[in-house]
């Protein structure tokens, strides 16, 4: 038996529904998209600034409005054209078009055009008995075939009513033609009782107020189903220019009429004061005025209207959501991010529900996955879900003491049906910006998550895993070691017999390496996740009761079918041998160079970088990517979908950065080295230094059209002649724990993203500053070099720094020579993980080549000679090389025992 | 059998009286609405799914008219209605025989709008006539032999190729390939065809773009109200059944309504029934389906796919497994009228026609809580 209710309750469409249930005390209708009542409105849709007339419809939505009001009658205006036009343009903008639309005009041809172009059911504003019974039915008979609701205004032949009795008698006659004649559905039938100026010094506009109250009341009480709407401004037209007493009349107005039931209205928001806050005194006047209580009450409020000085009023953020219940208000916080009233509305709703779970289970959930929804259909983004996360963390913060503990009565093992993923960067690894981010959307979307946070090991991750009943474990990691440690994780996990579905992600992580590596030691679920967004499918499909095995049956199939084509790739895959590459290399014309020496040799140390300088050296392109919005700084910010919020998201991160360098968050050190050196075959020797120190480099081995060189870095440096080579470190992340600590400790994982992510930017620009310093001054081979950022950004520099770990070298190991040589640890601090990972996180180090040619590349796929023949050079077993190699092998290894 | 003969004459007048015209809708409405009142009503499957069975050719497509047309004709399925009506009808026999009660119309396509791709926009009128034509004679014959199951046709308006509310151009987000007023024109000439051949129902069905379905409906409405036809079915009026297409599990149609805004974007007419189809699986439509039927005042019906298309784009679901993932919505009471849409076929409908016999129809119950 299906019960529906509300059969005779208005009900309103966007692309979402809005039904006037007799909770929803008030519906709030958008006027700012009116030409007549917004000049700012009316200029940019005369000059056909659509766009920027869009962003007044989508402030709106923001600021609250339920429905659209929507009016294109001006005079110099083709209002036909204009509708279609905005209404179309409406149309293709969710957030907007979510809420129904109201077409407002007094001419006819617009409201039809109007009505052509919206899908969902919205209002006519308006119609009347002005010009005659004929014409009324005829236009309402129309609305109703376009499935419209309709404003009808208190008109007749005879003029606008305004009296009581005039006024009900035409809405009488009205709701009388259209239900029983037109049969329109009563409850699609809203009147406008006409809302005139009152205090206006006229004797016949004193009752203006009142009888609109009383005529709103007799109408609901007589006329059923049929819904009372108007503009409120009116009200006060006699006070322009002195805003708080309209604010409070407005207010005031509002709050009786909606006592006497008015359903929607036309408000300006920021037009309107909280009615307790009007000043007593006012509002005593204010409501004398309204309500006609005696003869003196207008001169009362003018006199007293001249002492109510009109201040500057800071500009409000509409409030009005502060009245909905206690879930909508908990959704409305978590959906805008906003802090403020989380734990008041946390708790009203722990004593409401009774329980503190179900508190987390019902509104902080379903309000999280609204917010999931949104991220999943591209309406919000990240920085907006990591907003709306931290609300929802300081929620449960606050609910979590209130939660039966073992041994209390109504304490239940298997309380929550709420899944379980465990996230973890693997040991060796520490950086975790991509994993907290992937564990904001994975919280969001209905999932408890249990962060072990970075260098975690395999046992550890194991037995967390056990001891809280895990659904799904996520690994982590950015640098090409934990590859490595992932593999090891899994087959760990295989061997204590863990079936848990297993995620892996992060920057280096890729579908084809977990296919051939990791998914084949583990018989469980192993999934390679792209991005954020994509986990939380991925994360669903993999623990369903009713998708699970399926999914695990396919995606196992999936890897499977990609090793066996990975591997014939791989016999196919041409390589020429090493000897044949190395005697392809880069074609330098060395007779003719002469190196540069440097015009401070040896080691340089900065102990205190000037972060003001650093910023100006910020490429801001990443910074947007890490928060997932993708597009070249500075024309993200004009993005017609992202701008806004990249916008904003730049902003805030400027207001940070600003913090950073006045309160001395960060400290930026850096060492930065340039040495006389020698070539010795692919590896560059390091000369007059106290000990031995020698770098080896790899060369592409990939079959090259002719003329292509297989390229290496060392064939940037003179083959027979000393020549000079540099390297060095910097870092901006000093000092970052104890904030990091402290954003953490208040669950900002907004902020603390921010941070990590604007301290890597720092470090970035640190390289990017130092390199310039080491053209110009420190080696000096560019002395009178002069490029603006943009030009340093697309590296039009001359000279380059490759990173050991990074394309061109990605061999990590040649880090620990390189730190040795700077003495990095004791010049800066910087350290080293065991998987060769920089501590602080937010810190950068490479090599420089001077050479006017010397340039970027990627070295490819490498072969086994290649490989024998570093392991040799560098003193290293060749399993060794190969496990540190593995992303570049053209071969599989040989299975031999891990040495442990 | 006096009895039979009565009925067969009483076919015959209800047919040809063009007095009478009316009162024959009356009846076929009112029976229409008394069995739905009773049991759940079983819709046929998927058109295109069975017309690949037959592996027609270029020329099967082509009347005698149409021998020279300049554009390939193949895949124009509403075209085999008049180039091979003998294909149609039989799939209209496989499904009746299935234990269809309401068969559809083979006119998805059958709007000149649709069919302008083909360059025969002025075959529209004939196409969705001689569609109904041959579903009526079907399902007359079928019913002439069990009269006391009688079968309906359902006049089929589908989505056109076009969209009303969303732009095809990226670029130019305001921009629309078709408008409210044109679509309502290929609409009005479509239902005048499928009514002048003979439906019981129309059916606006597939709704990806809820503009494109009020164009629909605004249509209906004008073609009623020129022949005088009542809006409600229960005062007579050829019943109109609407349904719609959630397009993924977002849980919105194409044009990004959800499905109760969706419901209330279409309930501007007495309709029938509201309901869902395409798209999804059975599986995957039940939440949605749970929307309808908790919030519509209309009968509800559902004909999901056989499942969601594997790799190559082919519905593999079987006939059993679709019955068991229906069987879970008829658990709940959900639905009033069933049926399958891409990938279904006789065997499906058969065992959806066994499986209701279990189930009783969703009712539906109002409840004032109109108490300010």
């Amino acid at each position: 038996m299906s019960k529906i209710h509300n059969q005779h309750i208005l009900k309103l469409s966007g692309l979402e529904p809005l039904v006037f249930t007799p909770e929803i005390n008030f519906v709030n209708i958008g006027e700012r998209t009116n030409v007549t009542g917004s000049k700012k409105f009316a200029k940019l849709i005369l000059n056909g600034q659509y766009d920027e007339a869009l962003e007044i419809a989508l402030d709106q939505v923001r600021g609250g409005a339920q429905i659209l009001d929507v009016c294109m009658d001006e005079g110099m205006l083709d209002g036909v054209a204009a509708m279609e036009k905005f209404l179309n343009l409406i149309a293709s903008e969710p957030e907007i078009s979510r809420i129904p639309i109201m077409i407002d005009s007094s001419r006819w041809e617009i409201i039809l055009a109007g009505l052509k172009c919206i899908q969902g059911k919205g209002i006519v504003n308006s119609i009347s008995l002005k010009n005659g019974e004929e014409e009324f039915v005829q236009q309402a008979k129309t609305i109703k075939k376009f499935g419209a609701a309709v404003v009808v205004m208190a008109f007749d032949e005879q003029g606008q009513a305004d009296t009581y009795q005039r006024r009900i008698d035409i809405c009488k006659r009205s709701y009388e033609i259209l239900v029983n004649q037109v049969r329109f559905n009563p409850q699609d039938i809203i009147f406008d009782p006409n809302i005139f100026p009152v205090a206006t010094g006229m004797e016949e506009h004193r009752r203006n107020a009142l009888d609109f109250f009383l005529a709103t009341q007799w109408i609901k009480q007589n006329l059923p189903g049929a819904k009372v709407s108007g503009g409120v401004s009116n009200v006060s037209f006699s006070f322009r220019g002195n805003n708080p007493v309209r604010e409070a009349m407005h207010a005031a107005f509002l709050y009786h009429a909606i006592k006497h039931g008015m359903d929607m209205g036309i408000v300006n928001p920021t037009m309107l004061e909280v009615y307790d806050d009007i000043p007593k005194d006012l509002l005593e006047k204010v409501e004398n005025v309204l309500f006609d209580r005696n003869d003196h009450a207008t001169e009362d409020l003018l006199s007293f209207a001249e002492t109510v000085k009109s201040q500057d009023k800071k500009e409000v953020v509409s409030e009005a959501w502060r009245q909905d219940d206690v879930e909508r208000r908990i959704e409305h916080a978590l959906v805008k991010g906003i802090i403020d009233y989380i734990v008041e509305d946390a708790e009203e709703a722990r004593l409401k529900y009774q329980n503190p779970l179900k508190v987390i289970e019902g509104p902080l959930m379903d309000g999280m996955n609204v917010v999931g929804d949104l991220f999943g259909e591209g309406k919000m983004f990240l920085p907006q879900v990591v907003k709306s996360a931290r609300v929802m963390k300081k929620a449960v913060a606050y609910l979590e003491p209130f939660m039966p503990k073992a041994g209390d009565v109504g304490y239940s093992e298997e309380q929550s049906s709420i899944k379980k993923i465990l996230l973890a960067t693997v040991k060796g690894d520490v950086h975790d910006i991509g994993k907290n981010i992937v564990g904001v959307v994975l919280a969001c979307n209905n999932y408890q998550i249990i962060d072990l946070g970075v260098m975690v090991d395999a046992q550890k991750i194991i037995d967390e895993a056990v001891r809280n009943k895990v659904d799904i474990i996520g690994l982590s990691g950015l640098i090409t070691p934990s590859l490595d440690e992932m593999v090891n994780v899994a087959s760990e996990m295989e061997r204590q017999d863990l079936k848990i579905p297993l995620l892996i992600g992060g920057a280096t992580t890729s579908r084809i390496h977990t296919a051939v590596k990791i998914d084949p030691v583990y018989s469980g679920t192993v999934v390679h996740v792209t991005d954020a967004s994509k986990s939380v499918p991925i994360a669903g499909e993999a623990i369903s009761e009713e998708t699970k095995e399926v999914y695990q049956r396919e995606i196992k199939a999936t890897y499977k079918k990609l090793r066996e084509e990975h591997e014939a790739k791989q016999q196919i895959k041409q390589l020429v041998s090493y000897e044949e590459a190395q005697a392809n290399p880069v074609f330098i014309d060395w007779d003719h160079f002469e190196p540069v020496a440097p015009a401070h040799k040896g080691i340089t140390v900065m102990e205190d970088l000037d972060l003001n300088v650093l910023r100006k050296y910020i490429d801001w392109t990443p910074f947007f990517s890490t928060w997932m919005l993708s597009g070249k700084f500075p024309k993200i910010m004009e993005d017609p979908v992202i701008g806004k919020e990249a916008k904003r998201l730049y902003e805030e991160a400027n207001n940070m950065l600003d913090q950073i360098i006045h309160e001395k968050w960060l400290k930026a050190k850096a060492v930065v080295g340039i040495f006389p050196v020698e070539r010795v075959g692919d590896d560059i020797k390091v000369l007059g230094a106290s000990k031995e120190y020698s770098f080896h480099f790899l060369r592409q081995q990939g079959k090259k059209g002719k003329g292509v060189p297989n390229r290496s870095l060392v064939d940037y440096i003179h083959p027979r002649k000393p020549d000079y080579f540099g390297g060095f470190a910097v870092t901006a992340g000093w000092g970052i724990e104890p904030k990091l600590k402290e954003f953490q400790d208040n669950h900002d994982d907004y902020h603390d993203i921010m941070l990590k992510a604007l301290a890597d930017r720092l470090a970035e620009a640190g390289a990017e500053y130092l390199h310039e310093l080491v053209r110009k001054e420190i080696w000096a081979y560019a002395p009178s070099e002069s490029l603006d950022n943009e030009s340093l950004i697309k590296e039009e520099y001359m000279g380059i720094r490759p990173a050991p770990g990074y394309p061109a070298c990605p061999e990590h190991s040649e880090k620990r020579t390189l730190f040795d040589l700077l003495e990095v640890e004791k010049n800066t601090g910087i350290t080293l993980t065991d998987s060769f990972a920089m501590y602080p996180t937010s810190s950068v180090s490479g090599f420089y080549f001077a050479h006017p040619e010397s340039k970027y590349f990627g070295l490819g796929k490498i072969g086994e000679d290649q490989v024998a023949s570093y392991a040799l050079r560098k003193g290293v077993s060749k399993a060794q090389a190969e496990r540190w190699l593995s992303p570049n092998l053209a071969y599989s290894p040989s299975l031999h025992v891990q040495e442990n | 059998m006096p009895e039979k003969d009565e009925r067969k004459n009483f076919f015959f007048i209800r047919l040809d009286s063009h007095k009478l015209f009316n009162f024959r809708f009356m009846n076929r409405s009112e029976l229409l609405l008394s069995i739905a009142k009773k049991r759940i009503l079983i819709l046929d499957g998927a058109m295109g799914t069975m017309i690949q069975r037959y592996k027609l050719g270029e020329e099967d497509f082509r009347t005698s008219e149409l021998k020279h047309h300049p554009k390939s004709l193949k895949g124009n399925n509403d075209l085999l209605s008049l180039s091979r009506p003998d294909v149609i009808k039989a799939i209209h026999a496989a499904y009746l025989e299935a234990g269809a009660d309401i068969i559809e119309t083979n006119t998805f396509s059958g709007t000149s709008i649709a069919q302008e791709d083909y360059g025969l926009q002025h075959l529209a009128y004939q196409i969705n006539f001689q569609s109904a034509k041959i579903a009526r004679e079907v399902a007359d014959e079928f019913t002439n032999k069990s009269p006391e199951k009688p079968r309906f046709v359902a006049g089929a308006l589908g989505p056109t190729n076009r969209t009303a509310s969303i732009s095809p151009d990226v670029n130019d987000p305001g921009y629309r390939a078709i408008t409210f007023d044109q679509l309502s024109e290929a609409y009005q000439e479509q239902v005048r065809g499928l009514l002048d051949g003979g439906s019981d129902i129309l059916l606006v069905e597939t709704i990806f773009d809820t503009l494109n379905a009020k164009a629909a409906l605004f249509a209906i409405q004008e073609v009623y109200e020129e022949r005088s036809l009542p809006l409600n079915p229960e005062e007579g009026g050829v019943p109109v059944m609407v349904s719609g297409t959630i397009t993924d599990a977002s849980g919105r149609t194409l044009s990004g309504q959800t499905t109760e805004a969706f419901l209330i974007s279409v309930s501007h007419l007495p309709l029938f029934s509201i309901g869902l189809n395409c798209a999804l699986g059975a599986k995957e439509l039940r939440p949605y389906l749970k929307v309808m039927a908790d919030n519509a005042p209309f009968y509800v019906s559902a004909y999901p796919n056989a499942g969601l298309p594997n790799e190559f784009g082919q519905y593999d679901q079987g006939a059993k497994e679709m019955a068991e993932q229906v069987e879970e919505f008829l658990k709940e009471g959900h639905i009033n009228i069933l049926g399958g849409c891409c990938g279904t076929t006789p065997e499906h409908i058969a065992a959806l026609a066994k499986l209701v016999e279990k189930y009783q129809p969703r009712k539906i119950e109002f409840v004032n809580t109109e108490d300010e």
